[in-house]
């Protein structure tokens, strides 16, 4: 009974409490257009993990959360805030379809790891400049990401349009890529060892999204990378105190932040779309600060969030699907409110928690206040 | 020529409004030191509501009224998170806006189901041009009378509120003594404190005043502009408004100019679709699209220093204990 597991314990109330208020209000919202919360529970777990098809959904879109909860959470221990991981997922899949496009005669084996590097590098330059122009131009990282996700959007639709377009059709999509592009989904690879499992998007990008976790995790605490940058985050004057370059460390962050944000494209373009497409990284990009928030921006903590708000997509399809009036905006107003909640909000019952905490663990000694 | 340009004027004037409602109600947030990243929230539920309430009551005056109401809801919700909870103002916002956005989709769907649509207001329900006295007869004089019909009479109540708030703002900050402690509050709120002053209830008055601006934002794109709500109707603007606030350095004239200069680019935007320039050739429609946004990026990045900003902005104020 030391200090660690009673700070765990306190951590995890706090959330549990967090989400259960942004969850009674969003009942709350449910029930005052007519709805019944509870029924509206149930079709979203049933929808979620209730037959083979909704858990392999459930699963694609937790990968998404990933990476963008990553996206968020590495700007974040830099004190930065990545609203841009929209648009850098966006770009991102624009690098991993060239590439796709452009070396599709060559082996698989050649290509995935050039995708791979390539959704890295378009994410990382559509996160860098807004964090070159917030070191060296002082312009607030939060409108510009804004802006670059606008930007990122009138780009994409103007490449597909114009100069993407698979010739002699209307809709602005480019060819399907050669199968050497394609990234093995699980259906498939179940079917090699000879399980037989339900098709969805679901595919091998779920691995590379704990990869990337555990890379994150590393980084951030076990390099001196990653001191330098929650230096910079925790303390600015401290950090140039100490001789840390500071502007280079929120342009790294930020580059790194949008590298992340570019996995979605393995993903969505590789994984699941096999050709670019408007749109593929829609509401991802926004739904990763909810779940870094969620996961108290620990990549532990956002693989467990991501799941939760891959279930709340599926589950939201689910519901849109059975009922006429919830829209599946619905799993948007929950994610304001949980930013809310366990963002702006996560101190709100803390003071109550850290006593009960406390009379659990009597005999170990005092926490601080803010620690 | 010279009506294309006075065409393009009134347009850019119009297209303004929404922005400078926001900007003046950034200004009131920001120089008493708090952020407010939300104002596009607060202008994306202020349109719903307002369509809405005037689809309901076939009021734009009652519609115009729930627009306040509700962003004075999303003001306080920014102010107890971080005004009395002391919690990260940036993460209110963005919290914030998000919710607006599920919000007003879930309610638009639930109860219209249009797809996130209004249905559409009829005149009487919405907020139309008024005529200036004597407009018609001077419509014949060259320049001023020209200016006088195209550019100054012809707009809606809104419209004019809107400009009327950029005066009005500038004396409240700065010539009145509640202006006084709002300043006073987002440099150096330890010495408000000292002087006896509630930090936190000034902060909570300057967001009351956000709330209502940012709600009549609102109301201006679906009573007013237009005559419904669609989802996503704000399509950036509440951003635009903070960043023409930023470039403004807090400001209210040189806010609004800022919001002019927005509006200038998207008003020749349909002005510029599928005209040859000379040199550069037929410029694609979707970088026209992303002037505004492009804009914004290189002004931030131009011509705005970091001091500027109200010295205690985002920061909470955390009285001292005895």
């Amino acid at each position: 009974m030391n200090e660690k597991t009673e700070n765990l314990l306190l951590v995890t109330l706090i959330t549990t409490v967090n989400l259960l208020l942004a969850f009674i209000i969003s009942g709350f919202v449910i029930w005052s257009v007519g709805e019944d919360p509870w029924f509206a529970l149930k079709t979203m777990l049933y929808g979620a993990f209730g037959y083979d098809e909704g858990i392999g959904y459930t699963l694609y879109y937790t990968t998404n959360f990933i990476f963008t909860g990553l996206a968020f959470a590495i700007a974040f221990h830099c004190r930065l805030f990545n609203i841009g991981a929209e648009g850098q997922a966006y770009i991102g899949g624009l690098g991993v379809g060239l590439i796709c496009l452009w070396l599709e005669d060559l082996p698989f084996a050649v290509i995935l790891p050039t995708a791979i590097a390539a959704s890295a590098l378009f994410g990382a330059v559509w996160g860098a400049i807004p964090g070159y122009l917030q070191a060296k131009r002082g312009s607030h990282v939060v409108i510009t990401t804004i802006m670059f996700n606008f930007i990122a959007s009138v780009l994409m639709v103007y490449l597909l349009v114009n100069i993407l377009i698979k010739p002699g059709q209307m809709s602005p999509e480019t060819r399907e890529f050669g199968e050497n592009g394609w990234l093995p989904q699980m259906h498939e690879l179940f079917g090699w060892i000879g399980i037989q499992i339900t098709p969805t998007p679901l595919n091998l990008s779920l691995f590379w999204a704990f990869i990337s976790a555990f890379f994150v995790w590393r980084y951030i605490w076990h390099t001196r990378w990653g001191f330098e940058m929650r230096t910079v985050g925790a303390n600015e004057s401290a950090a140039i105190y100490a001789g840390i370059n500071v502007d280079r460390n929120i342009i790294i962050a930020m580059s790194l932040a949008g590298a992340l944000a570019g996995f979605v494209g393995i993903n969505e373009i590789m994984g699941f779309n096999h050709r670019i497409l408007l749109n593929f990284q829609f509401g991802y990009g926004f739904t990763g600060i909810a779940v870094s928030l969620i996961g108290r921006n620990h990549p532990f903590g956002i693989l467990l969030a991501s799941l939760l708000f891959g279930i709340l997509y599926q589950g939201g399809a689910e519901l849109a699907f059975e009922t006429q009036t919830i829209d599946r905006h619905m799993v948007v107003l929950i994610q304001g409110l949980v930013i809310l909640f366990a963002g702006a909000l996560e101190n709100l019952f803390r003071p109550q928690l850290q006593a009960l905490v406390h009379s659990i663990f009597k005999s170990s000694s005092p926490v601080t206040a803010h620690g | 020529m010279w009506s294309d340009l006075l065409l393009i004027l009134d347009a850019s004037l119009r297209m303004a409004v929404p922005m400078v409602f926001a900007a003046m109600g950034g200004v009131f947030a920001e120089r008493s030191g708090v952020i407010d990243f939300g104002l596009e929230g607060k202008m994306l539920g202020g349109a719903f509501v307002a369509a809405s309430v005037a689809h309901l009551t076939q009021s734009a005056w009652i519609g115009l009224l729930g627009a306040i109401a509700i962003g004075i809801v999303f003001s306080m919700m920014h102010a107890f998170a971080s005004v009395t909870k002391q919690g990260n103002q940036v993460v209110s916002c963005v919290a914030i806006n998000i919710f607006a956005m599920g919000l007003t989709t879930v309610l638009g769907q639930a109860w219209f189901q249009r797809g996130g649509k209004t249905p559409q207001l009829p005149p009487e329900a919405r907020f139309t041009a008024i005529e200036l006295p004597f407009a018609e007869e001077l419509r014949d004089v060259p320049i001023l009378g020209e200016i006088y019909y195209e550019l100054i009479s012809g707009h809606n109540i809104l419209v004019y509120i809107a400009y009327i708030m950029v005066p009005v703002t500038a004396w409240i900050v700065f010539r009145s003594r509640f202006g006084l402690r709002l300043r006073a509050t987002g440099e150096n709120p330890l010495a408000v404190d000292t002087a006896g002053i509630s930090v936190n209830r000034t902060r909570y008055k300057a967001l009351v005043i956000n709330g209502i601006l940012g709600g009549m934002s609102g109301a201006y794109l679906s009573t007013a502009q237009l005559a419904f709500f669609v989802k996503d109707m704000s399509a950036g603007k509440g951003y635009l408004a903070l960043a023409a606030m930023i470039f403004g350095k807090w400001r209210p004239f040189q806010a609004m100019l800022a919001c002019l200069l927005f509006a200038f680019a998207e008003a020749i935007q349909s002005r510029l679709q599928g005209v040859s320039l000379p040199i550069v050739g037929v410029v694609p429609v979707q970088l026209i699209q992303s002037i505004p946004y492009i804009l914004t990026v290189v002004l931030l990045a131009g011509f705005v220093g970091k001091a500027v900003a109200p010295k205690a902005i985002g920061e909470p104020f955390i009285k001292e204990h005895k």
